[in-house]
């Protein structure tokens, strides 16, 4: 059986959100491998949310905010180009590819493009194969550092594990 | 106490449960842990699927609910009342979109319900964290702030004063009045533009309920709905208006001009006196000058030789030492009718604006037409004789990749408008150079059908060049249009005696600064950016802040007029409401685990996050804040949080999505 990735998606609620609500109202087809989480602005997501979702089991994380200039919140988007350029410099440090992260800006109008980056995305992470195994961390760490579909419980809390 | 979780899916006839096995999903939901209960039902949102909901709340079967049916942007707020109503607090509902995000957009059915499952688990561990929110009220000031005083802002200020409201308009020049003020005619109808202008304009000047302050500018924006500060600095006229009757003795004796005294024709185009004590036309409102303090001999020479005006002035109303003078009040809300500025057509190089005579813009040539003005209404050279043919040149810097994309609207009618008065006016020849012509208003095209037939020549084309170089002896001592007929497929050199550049329209100079005071955005194309393009045409992003007019896209007087109506009436029914609810899910800072680094305080695009110099920890303005979370990501030590959007929160969301495996 091929390798199905697991991605997760952060979407900002005024642009992306709605673009991608806008790909179902026009009943545009894409991979089902993205489970999104809602979030108000790009700005509000934080380095660790994505840390955590690979953490937890992702193969591919993608966030999606308002074009440059159109954030609903003036410039939240420009906050989270920040943080992301950021991330993707220290991920290698993690022994984590840096293509497992991918930005994108998806106008409220565009839910087309919001498809196709989601089959994009998805080719993409299939071809880096599942995390860790590219990396050579299961080798170096087992279940230690990265257990796939870590299950049941109530974990979370304040403090950041990842 | 344990929590008890409701779920409650949606098949939504066919849309969802054709995909996704909602029975599958549903003995799942009943394994996951703290849920008590999972309902489903055909249509969720529908009146027996609601009651279902609020049922199950009433009898204390349940005290957090998640909906798992379409997109929140549908049906949130539905839901939260359905929630509200059975008692239980709004905030403790979650939805999850298994529709628009699932069933509609995935073909393998398997799939589509593993995803569901994942999606719903999601949703029942972000709701065993949530927590209850209230929603709080804040009063409305019933008082409007109007920043510019064009036809948008008469418009808006005059329906606001009229239902009884108080307006404080905030005009940068010394009237009210805008670009209108400077038309002779207006299209379609040729009406003429002063009279239907000018009864506005004296309404707002006279107006018990209308404050005009002119000459000034909106420095300080503070507050946010219902309740903002506003911090205006009036300039100095020199003029005293309590004083000033208008009579013009002062402009007559002013032996100083404001523009070259040696200038041809079209250099000393005016509307008012040309003098350094002036009014910028004849009908402004209010009807006091103001001194122009660069060109005034009294400024000039230090020593205050001159002071002529003050001394023919009768009431003593020349004050040389008035000073800037600052005022600060409160309003409700604001509109935002700053209007628009067109395009400078010296960064075409090739149409020769400023190199040549006879090269004219659009607005110089609306001002040469009004009969008020300098040269009485008379179209005339530079040179002051009567030109014998003249080309109009439309999409000057718009639908140009170079200068702007957008169509400015309004220039192939004001181009026809301008043919007509040519021919009206004098026995001139009329071309007109155009790419599209765009007549899409009432009686638009109907009016473009009339001047078919007033012996106007068309070229289709974009003009290449206008050159001073003649080749032949017809094109000696004239400007040469060099152009591509599309429409004979040949290129034309068309010799004129003068050509008039239809500049496009931008985004006014100033609106940048006062979409930054205003929390409001603008466009790349320059322009302000409204709520929603086709629903929310007049309100903006921050409550309260509405814009209309040409700062919003470029238009022509009756849209403007219609969208400054729409406006005011927005903004009436807030007022109406005397309590606006504000946002719930803000942010919050823990002063425990705040270290005063003032980090969050520039991360916030509404100045919500402020430092309390003496608790030295940053404090969030929850009425101020409008729950973005730029703040909490950027937090170092993880003091702030976003309520209902909380970290651990997002991370139990994480969580549930891999709980079941993929
Ligand atoms: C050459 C030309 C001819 C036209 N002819 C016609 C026509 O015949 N018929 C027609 O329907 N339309 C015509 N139009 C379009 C018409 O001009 C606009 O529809 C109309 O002027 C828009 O009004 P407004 O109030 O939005 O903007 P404006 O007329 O630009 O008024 C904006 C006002 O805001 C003020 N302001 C700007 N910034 C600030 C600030 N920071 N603080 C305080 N005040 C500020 C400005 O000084 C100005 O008074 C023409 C346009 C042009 C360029
Ligand atoms: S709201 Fe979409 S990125 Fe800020």
């Amino acid at each position: 059986m091929s390798f199905e990735p697991k991605i997760v998606g952060f979407l900002c609620n005024w642009c992306s959100y709605t673009g991608a609500d806008l790909a179902g109202t026009a009943r545009i087809k894409y991979s089902p491998n993205i489970r999104s989480i809602r979030v108000m602005c790009s700005g509000r997501i934080e380095p660790t949310f994505i840390m955590k979702a690979l953490y937890e089991g992702a193969d591919g994380v993608l966030i999606a905010g308002c074009h440059p200039g159109d954030c609903h919140y003036q410039e939240g988007n420009y906050k989270a180009l920040r943080r992301y350029r950021m991330l993707k410099k220290v991920l290698p440090d993690y022994g984590i590819d840096p293509g497992r992260i991918r930005l994108e800006w998806v106008a409220a109008s565009e839910g087309e493009k919001f498809a196709n980056v989601v089959d994009d995305f998805t080719e993409e992470i299939r071809n880096l194969g599942p995390l860790g195994i590219k990396e050579g961390l299961d080798e170096m760490m087992k279940d230690d550092v990265i257990p796939h579909h870590a299950s049941g419980g109530e974990k979370g809390g304040d403090d950041n594990e990842a | 106490m344990s929590v008890r979780i409701g779920v409650y899916l949606c098949h939504c006839g066919a849309n969802i449960a054709g995909k996704v096995d909602i029975d599958a999903v549903a003995d799942f939901a009943r394994g996951l842990e703290n849920v008590t209960l999972v309902k489903d039902y055909k249509f969720m949102c529908s009146d027996p699927g609601q009651a279902l909901i609020q049922k199950d709340l009433e009898n204390k079967l349940v005290d957090r609910v998640v909906v798992a049916s379409c997109s929140p942007l549908m049906h949130e707020n539905t839901f939260r009342k359905t929630v509200e109503r059975g008692g239980l607090n709004p905030y403790l509902f979650t939805m999850t979109n298994i529709r628009e995000q699932c069933s509609w957009v995935h073909i393998d059915s398997d799939r589509t319900t593993e995803k569901a499952k994942d999606l719903v688990a999601a949703s029942v561990r972000r709701a065993f964290l949530l927590e209850p929110l209230t929603k709080k009220e804040v009063p409305i000031n019933p008082r409007t702030l109007v920043i510019g005083g064009g036809i948008a802002g008469i418009q808006a200020a005059l329906d606001l004063a009229e239902a009884g409201k108080e307006v404080v308009l905030v005009e940068k020049e010394p009237s009210i009045g805008g670009h209108m003020a400077k038309f002779d005619k207006t299209f379609p109808t040729l009406d003429c533009s002063a009279c239907i202008l000018t009864p506005r304009m004296v309404s707002v000047g006279q107006h018990s309920n209308i404050e005009l302050m002119s000459y000034a500018e909106v420095e300080d924006v503070g507050g946010y709905v219902g309740n903002f500060n506003i911090r205006v600095r009036k300039k100095a006229r020199y003029v005293d208006s309590e004083l000033c009757n208008g009579c013009g003795a002062c402009w007559s004796k002013c032996p100083s001009s404001r523009v070259p005294r040696k200038g041809n024709v079209h250099e000393k185009l005016s509307l008012g006196p040309t003098t350094s004590i002036y009014m910028p036309f004849m009908q402004a409102v209010p009807a006091i000058p103001v001194i122009d303090r660069d060109t005034c001999l009294y400024f000039k020479n230090d020593s205050g030789a001159c002071g002529i005006c003050a001394k023919e002035c009768e009431r003593g109303a020349i004050k040389y030492d008035m000073t800037d003078e600052i005022v600060e009040f409160e309003v409700g809300n604001i509109i935002i009718a700053a209007g628009f500025k067109t395009f400078d057509p010296a960064k075409v190089k090739r149409y020769g604006y400023g190199r040549f005579d006879n090269v004219m813009t659009a607005l110089e040539f609306e001002v040469m037409n009004c009969a008020s003005g300098s040269t009485g209404g008379n179209i005339l050279m530079a040179d002051g004789s009567e030109p014998k043919s003249i080309g109009i040149v439309h999409c000057v810097g718009s639908r140009d990749s170079h200068y702007n994309e957008h169509c400015s609207r309004v220039c192939c009618m004001y181009s026809l408008k301008y043919a007509h008065l040519i021919k009206e006016k004098t026995d001139a020849e009329v071309y007109q150079f155009y790419i599209d012509m765009r007549c899409f208003g009432k009686g638009y095209e109907e009016f473009y059908d009339r001047l078919l037939s007033e012996d106007v020549r068309f070229v289709r084309g974009k003009v290449a060049e206008i050159s001073k170089v003649p080749v032949t002896e017809t094109e000696e001592g004239k400007l040469v249009v060099s152009v591509e007929d599309t429409l004979l497929g040949t290129v034309r050199r068309i010799p004129l005696d003068m050509v008039v550049l239809s500049t496009g329209l931008e985004g006014s100079e100033t609106l940048p600064e006062i979409a930054k005071l205003c929390s409001v955005s603008v466009g790349k194309d320059g322009f302000l950016i409204e709520k929603h393009p086709k629903l929310g045409p007049v309100s903006t992003a921050t409550d309260g802040v509405f814009v209309v007019g040409g700062c919003q896209s470029p238009k022509d007087i009756p849209d403007t007029v219609a969208q400054a109506s729409a406006a005011s009436s927005a903004v009436l029914s807030m007022i109406t409401r005397e309590k606006i609810e504000i946002e719930a899910a803000t942010s919050e800072v823990d002063e425990d685990k705040c270290s005063g680094c003032k980090l969050c305080n520039t991360l916030c695009p509404y100045q919500a996050v402020k430092f309390d110099e003496e608790k030295e920890v940053s404090v969030v303005n929850e009425a101020l804040c409008k729950g973005c979370g730029t703040c909490v990501a950027g937090c170092p030590s993880g003091a702030i949080s976003a309520k209902h959007y909380e970290d651990r929160q997002i991370f139990a969301e994480i969580e549930g999505i891999f709980s079941g495996g993929l």
